[in-house]
């Protein structure tokens, strides 16, 4: 089934989402990948304040290319999720459980969406054109000295990705 | 038109714009796909390539790392040198006038810091008939090549293990690479040289022995499109052979995504 989704959600905005859906999103997202994972995760380690609230939220492996006149962002696809396993448990405990890459996740991260009730949302690999002309504006909000794994808060409309882990853990097929 | 402005300019069209024949494997992918979920992957893999296409913007964000197989006729009298210079000026002309991610870091362990230029160009070198010097480039992504691989099989083990090898590689890759994939196969030589051949293989033309076989066995495993799966797993394969020692059979396997980029420049004499 084809289903809306608009960011930031609120409490029970997800339930009616399925594993096995296409999800239509539009409003802000967050971006991070490797590095910005990384530091995330050093911020909450040593109760250091967060560069944005996670509750609500949702966060975009993706790291772009650079931007030509005219553009908010180059090519904006998603890139291999499995990298930020070892660190998505931990941001989802902290609020941050709904997430946006692609290719399968661990056990862990499966368990980690249906406890703290989020999504594994599975953006099309490959596809960066496509999803550069969903987005309307993009800014830098941290570590700006990582260049294109920078944290950013983007705005998006009609941005399609398919739901493989739902808010009760459920998976699509063998996505873990 | 000098030869590094040749290759600039087929660096930036490959990263716009997929090659007749790969662009036609997906159409007919995304017409006779099984699986619903696979319909949608590759419907939205063609609304990409008509995107990029209408805005020049990158068909991915991963504009990936330079590799070039040089061909150096053997008649030809271009010294090396000047081939390696266009090659790398090529490269960073394209990079930078072509909007390509910087995605190349110094040092592979410690450091990890970004060179900004897209350099260096991985080149291998080989000498071929002719007076000509043609240069090949992949634009090798990582999300696939982290999934490349390769397997020192027994010598016996004869096409079976050969294709078993290569099962093998297709299903740990499963959904990493952005499927549906091109496989570049190196069969022979040494460890190395196979892993050379796996990606020279995408310069090949034509079948091999057991393709057809192949194919069929790799789309039959169900990864399917984006992984969601379905009946396109593995769009194409090429394959390159050379002699090997009594003792050994190496099989190795680049693994490209279904945005299989890639292009051939051809300097005639005199051109560089």
């Amino acid at each position: 089934m084809r289903k809306s989704l608009i960011l930031p959600y609120s409490p029970g905005d997800l339930d009616a989402i399925e594993a096995g859906d296409e999800v239509i999103i539009s409003g802000v997202i967050y971006v991070g990948r490797d590095q910005v994972h990384k530091r995330l995760a050093d911020a909450i380690s040593s109760g250091q304040e967060l560069p944005f609230g996670f509750a609500g939220n949702a966060i975009y492996y993706m790291g772009p290319s650079p931007a030509p006149e005219g553009y908010a962002l180059g090519a904006a696809g998603p890139t291999t999720s499995a990298r930020m396993d070892p660190f998505s448990p931990l941001l989802a405990g902290h609020g941050l459980a709904v997430m946006i890459g692609k290719g399968p996740r661990s056990e862990a991260v499966r368990k980690a969406v249906e406890d703290n009730h989020g999504l594994y949302l599975q953006a099309y690999g490959g596809c960066g054109a496509l999803y550069s002309s969903r987005i309307d504006s993009a800014e830098v909000i941290a570590y700006p000295e990582l260049g294109p794994e920078a944290l950013l808060r983007i705005t998006v409309h009609d941005f399609p990705v398919f739901c493989m882990i739902d808010s009760r853990g459920r998976l699509f097929r063998s996505s873990v | 038109m000098k030869a590094e402005d040749k290759i600039k300019n087929a660096l930036i069209k490959a990263i716009r714009k997929l090659p007749d024949d790969v662009e036609h494997l997906i159409i007919e992918a995304a017409d006779s796909e099984e699986s619903e979920a696979g319909r949608i992957v590759l419907n939205a893999i063609k609304e990409n390539i008509s995107e990029a296409a209408r805005t020049g913007l990158p068909l991915c964000q991963d504009t990936g790392m330079f590799w070039c197989l040089a061909s150096v006729g053997r008649s030809s009298d271009v010294p090396l040198q000047r081939i390696e210079d266009a090659v790398i000026r090529g490269c960073g002309k394209a990079a930078e006038e072509g909007y390509y991610r910087r995605s190349v870091v110094e040092d592979p362990v410690y450091s990890r810091k970004n060179t900004r230029t897209n350099l260096p160009p991985v080149i291998s070198y080989e000498l071929v008939d002719g007076d000509a010097v043609v240069l090949h480039f992949l634009l090798k992504g990582f999300g696939s090549e982290n999934c490349s691989s390769l397997r020192m099989i027994n010598p016996t083990a004869g096409e079976e293990g050969v294709m078993d090898a290569v099962e093998d590689i297709v299903r740990k890759a499963g959904g990493k690479p952005c499927p549906p994939m091109f496989l570049g196969i190196g069969i022979g030589g040494t460890m190395d040289r196979a892993a050379f051949l796996s990606k020279k293989a995408f310069f090949a033309d034509g079948d091999f022995a057991f393709k057809d076989k192949l194919l069929k066995r790799l789309n039959s495993i169900d990864i399917g499109p984006g992984g969601l799966g379905g009946s396109h797993t593995v769009l194409d394969a090429s394959c390159v052979t050379e002699p090997t020692h009594i003792a050994g059979l190496p099989v190795a396997v680049t693994i490209n995504c279904w945005a299989d980029r890639k292009c051939s420049v051809v300097l005639e004499k005199g051109e560089i």
